[in-house]
């Protein structure tokens, strides 16, 4: 858009360089003067609804008022936003605005950030002539459970009904009655259930569209704010979280260019009010046993000193050998938390089992290995996306609306390789469904001997544009190995594919950077390509390649781990295989859970350390592209919790030695010594990097992986899909008022001609039996999972995927009956 | 289960059909569900959206900007009165206060026997004919008190009012939502069916006039 020679225009007076297409709006505001709007928005398409932004326009045939939000610049264009002609219909606009806006602001939610109050004020004309009842309405009506609409405030501005259909895509909320009782509402009984409803009450330019976990909680004059990143998912979308009186009482999306487009998904958005959650950990427990008296393992925990449970810790890893230590989980981490548990982990301890992946994750030599793309890259203008992996619109949801955007508005070309339909479905030129286990031989196929759409999708791929391919799990019911081979075939048959990693959990990339994997480094390295730059700092490197996350629980499971450290890691809600995390927590020696609230996971601890919250604390955060930006504090830790990375440094004197750091510079200037991708990088660095960010870059040698055998399906099996949704049973979904109500519940989902073939109708309770033997579910038919499949979600009310996975197995194949 | 009957199922994909875009089907569509039911009910709104793609909320939002479309029960006769400046100085106010004490029924309200619904109306463009008012859109000029009455006691008894009316011949009053006495009919071998405009290659049947029409249905 931005190529091509400027147009110069004339603005008040003075030359102004315009970019070609720009629109007057924006050319004025880049060049410092404002012109003052309700309706345009910089993300979204030109409406010219409000008629704010009319100004004084000279084409050549006079000057006239146009509406600068829906102008093209063009050369010699003369602008005036001052004259008298400009500010009488400024004025005008706005006392017409006003005959129905009521004047509620001290009592309104937005009075003090709203912008028609801020602008009644600077261009208005602070009187009114009219003396006519106002519009009434019944308020507030709940367009959803988190939004509130209240309908005599709006402006019409169409804000939010372009941002449900141009950007989310959930074209629920619209005009109706339009005419002289036009207002915006949702269909009677559908309600605006769109993952991303948060966004319409942050771009509401009155106080229209609130947010129920806002609303009248405080006043915006009040409200401290810092600009942070959401560590929610991979995206590491920018917010800014705004709190008042030590509480953090909303995150707002902040304009990154490189990532969300000031977008957030309402995970994303009201997770906040989980971290203020009265239950809290607010300090250490001990359970009985580990408290010194002789009650048995798991018994009940009560509260402990820090001086106690770090000592109990310390001694419990003190009295093992490192291989039967395992430290797993830590993507909640900041990045310089992540680098004092790896240094703890390996550099003190000498443990390598070591993996902030819970088994579903990816191979970590392959992920680093492969060439990587950036968002923009993958949104390339009329580039190709190929998805290989989950659905983004359930599990990264600022992700998904930057893919929306460059498939709807930028001619991208969207390619899916699902095993069932996903959100991008409808809008992907071809929508491939893959047999879990059959990937790789359908990506072969794109490019020799395909036919249909398999072949279409093939010559797209190979027709020369930029390719990125989304890759991660499909299903967490399918072992990683099968989404390499077909990773692998695509890096074969494409020169020059970009790959984009769609691990979901929070910091997982800073984790990998920071070497919290078995067999890797912080930097990018592995253990045998250290060299020798980690001796003087690191007191010891693991002797070789440790355990990984399932791997390291199945040893536990054999008794053959003394220490299990849990950094965030719910295992028994979030480790695909339930029965394992069961296992491993049973049979392993003491187990140290490092958590923010009592999860069925941490209630098996032996030793429980309360830690911080994202937003109780400093640092910084590394999403999927690598990108590293700033985490920061709006509110105080509750009770003696603490951030991770002082847990590791106060466990480090325990143990009688020293992690060689007490603040977060000099983790990082440690971290700049050891890691060759965050040489360059500091901390000041990346606060003076603003919104968008540091690139942190760096690829390892890539080696072939081995290919992974799968069985063939069979006729009286169903292969099983699990994936995750956007709300689950999570423990900050079910502790954030706003998201705790959200989650769809789990059935099992069959294809129609499938549930004709075993037998069985839509809505009969079938009993599943697989590896992990018999569950009863109740079965629905669903054109949107592929004939042969069988899927279920994860973390859910109802059927328990996780009890249904083996870990063990490459696919798992379940046989469904009528339960008797 | 679909909410249009059997015949106006098969209506409705033909009317679909007859648009490259299904979504151009969503006003034709508000037509028939008022024609079936005398009024545009949910059932009906969730089955449009449906049949065209959109969302529910689109259909409401585009059916609700026409003042013609009811979205609640309305009586088998639309009684719609005009009290705009001509009609108003030719006796139109006094001519609704006669209807809504004759019917029982005030403006907006329909008789409890779900016969007549009272609409005080903005001008039909009938201003040189006034006072005047409509039942279903048929139109009644210099309408006088007694006109009405007889009006309704024609309705009332089963016979067709329309010779009293303005098109003065012999039809009959149809019922509230009907559009039409002839319904458009395209014949199968002129219908174009859903093309986007985007992906239309050659000209469409409807266009190409030496194209051999079958005509027959």
């Amino acid at each position: 858009m931005s190529d091509g020679a400027p147009v110069e225009i004339t603005v008040n007076g003075s030359t102004v360089a315009a970019r070609p297409g720009e629109l007057l709006i924006d050319a004025c505001e880049r060049t410092g003067t404002y012109i003052p709007r309700f309706c345009h928005h910089p993300r979204m398409e030109p409406v010219g609804m409000c008629r704010m932004c009319l100004v004084e326009v000279d084409t050549g045939r006079g000057p006239a008022l146009q509406p600068s939000c829906m102008l093209t610049c063009s050369p010699g264009m003369q602008v005036d936003t001052e004259s008298e002609r400009t500010r009488s219909a400024q004025d005008g606009v706005l006392e017409l605005l006003l005959v129905n806006h009521p004047l509620d602001c001290p009592v309104c939610d937005k009075g003090g950030e709203c912008p028609l109050q801020d602008q009644t004020m600077t261009f208005g004309p602070g009187e009114s002539r009219y003396v006519e009842e106002k519009r009434h309405f019944v308020k507030p009506i709940p367009v959803n459970t988190n939004v509130l609409l209240d309908r005599e405030r709006c402006v019409l501005c169409d804000r939010c009904t372009r941002f449900a259909d141009q950007v989310a895509g959930d074209r629920l909320i619209h005009f109706l009655e339009r005419g002289s009782r036009t207002q915006v509402n949702t269909f009677p009984g559908e309600p605006f259930s769109s993952y991303f409803s948060g966004n319409t009450v942050q771009i509401c330019p009155v106080g229209a569209l609130t947010a129920v976990p806002f609303r009248f909680k405080a006043r915006p004059w009040d409200l401290e704010e810092v600009e942070s990143t959401s560590v929610l998912d991979s995206v590491g979308s920018r917010i800014s979280v705004q709190s008042s009186r030590g509480r953090v009482l909303r995150f707002m999306g902040l304009d990154s260019d490189a990532v969300n487009w000031g977008w957030l998904s309402d995970r994303e958005r009201f997770v906040f009010e989980a971290y203020d959650h009265p239950d809290r950990l607010t300090g250490p427990l001990l359970s009985g046993g580990a408290a010194g008296g002789q009650d048995p393992k798991g018994s009940t925990q009560v509260s402990a000193t820090w001086a106690d449970a770090l000592g109990a810790t310390a001694e419990a890893l003190s009295g093992t050998d490192p291989d039967r230590i395992a430290v797993l989980g830590g993507s909640r981490l900041t990045n310089e938390s992540q680098y004092a548990w790896a240094k703890l982990a390996k550099g003190i301890l000498g443990t390598d089992n070591v993996d902030a992946q819970l088994g579903d994750g990816l191979p970590v030599e392959v992920l680093l290995g492969l060439p990587r793309a950036t968002i923009d890259e993958a949104c390339t203008p009329g580039g190709t996306i190929v998805l290989l992996g989950p659905d983004p619109k359930e599990e990264l949801g600022s992700l998904y609306l930057r893919l929306r955007h460059a498939v709807v508005h930028d001619g991208a070309t969207l390619i899916e390789l699902t095993p069932h339909a996903t959100g991008l479905t409808g809008i992907a030129t071809h929508s491939i469904r893959v047999l879990p286990g059959e990937a790789a031989g359908v990506v072969r196929s794109m490019f020799q001997g395909g036919t249909g759409d398999v072949a279409a999708a093939g010559a797209v791929i190979s027709s020369g544009g930029p390719v990125t391919v989304l890759w991660g799990r499909t299903s967490l019911a399918e072992t990683d190995g099968l989404v390499v081979d077909a990773a692998m075939a695509l890096l074969e048959h494409v020169p020059d594919v970009g790959f984009l990693s769609l691990l979901r959990r929070g910091n997982v990339h800073g984790a990998l950077d920071m070497g919290m994997s078995p067999g890797f480094l912080p930097g990018r390295t592995t253990l045998e390509a250290s060299g020798d730059k980690f001796e003087n700092v690191w007191s010891c490197l693991p002797g070789e390649t440790g355990l990984g996350c399932v791997a390291a629980l199945e040893a536990a499971a054999a008794g053959d781990i003394d220490v299990l450290v849990l950094l965030g890691a719910d295992i028994l809600a979030d480790l695909p295989d339930h029965d394992l995390a069961r296992r491993a927590l049973e049979q392993a020696g003491t187990v140290v859970a490092v958590d923010l609230f009592v999860t069925s996971t941490v209630e098996c601890a032996d030793i429980v350390l309360a830690a911080a919250a994202p937003t109780e604390v400093d640092g910084s955060f590394t999403n999927l592209e690598g990108r590293i930006s700033v985490v920061a504090r709006g509110s105080s830790p509750p009770g003696t919790s603490r951030p991770d990375w002082m847990i590791a440094v106060e466990l480090a004197e325990r143990l009688g030695t020293d992690l060689g750091f007490t603040s977060l510079d000099g983790i990082w200037s440690e971290l700049a010594s050891v890691s060759a991708v965050h040489a360059d990088l500091s901390l000041n660095l990346i606060r003076a990097s603003g919104t968008e960010g540091l690139l942190a870059k760096g690829q390892m040698p890539l080696a072939m992986p081995p290919v992974t055998e799968v069985p063939d399906a069979t006729e009286s099996t169903l292969r099983l899909v699990v994936t995750r949704s956007m709300f689950d049973n999570g423990v900050l979904n079910a502790h954030s008022n706003a998201l705790a109500g959200l989650a769809p519940g789990a059935g099992i989902r069959v294809e129609p001609s499938d549930l004709d073939r075993l037998g069985l109708e839509d809505g009969s309770t079938v009993e599943i039996s697989g590896p992990r033997g018999e569950h009863i579910a109740e079965v629905v038919a669903s054109t949107q999972v592929m004939a042969g499949t069988a899927h279920v979600l994860f973390n859910q009310d109802g059927l328990d995927a996780g009890r249904l996975i083996d870990a063990s197995m490459p696919v798992i194949d379940v046989r469904l009956v009528k339960a008797r | 289960m679909g909410y249009f009957s059997d015949t106006n199922q098969s209506l409705a994909l033909e009317i679909i059909g007859r648009y490259p875009r299904p979504k151009s089907a969503v006003i034709p569509l508000l037509h028939l569900a008022q024609e079936q039911e005398g009024w545009v009910t949910r059932e009906a709104m969730l089955q449009i959206a449906d049949l065209t793609g959109v969302t529910p909320a689109e259909v409401l939002g585009t059916g609700s900007f026409y003042e013609m479309f009811k979205f609640h029960p309305v009586g088998r006769y639309m009684v719609n009165v005009c009290t705009n400046i001509s009609c108003q100085l030719l006796g139109g106010e006094e001519l609704l206060d006669h209807v809504e004490s004759t019917l029982g029924a005030g403006a907006g309200d329909t008789t409890e026997d779900g016969m007549f619904t009272v609409e005080d109306v903005e001008c039909v463009a009938a201003c040189t004919e006034g006072p005047c008012f409509t039942v279903n859109y048929r139109y009644f000029h210099r309408a006088t008190p007694g006109v009405f009455d007889e009006v309704v006691a024609d309705l009332r008894e089963g016979r067709s009012p329309i010779q009293r009316g303005a098109a003065g011949d012999s039809g009959d009053m149809p019922e509230h939502g009907r559009l039409g006495r002839v319904r458009q009919e395209i014949p199968a071998g002129r219908r174009a069916g859903v093309v986007p405009p985007e992906q239309a290659g050659e000209q469409p049947v409807w266009l190409s006039s030496t194209a051999e029409v079958d005509t027959s249905g």
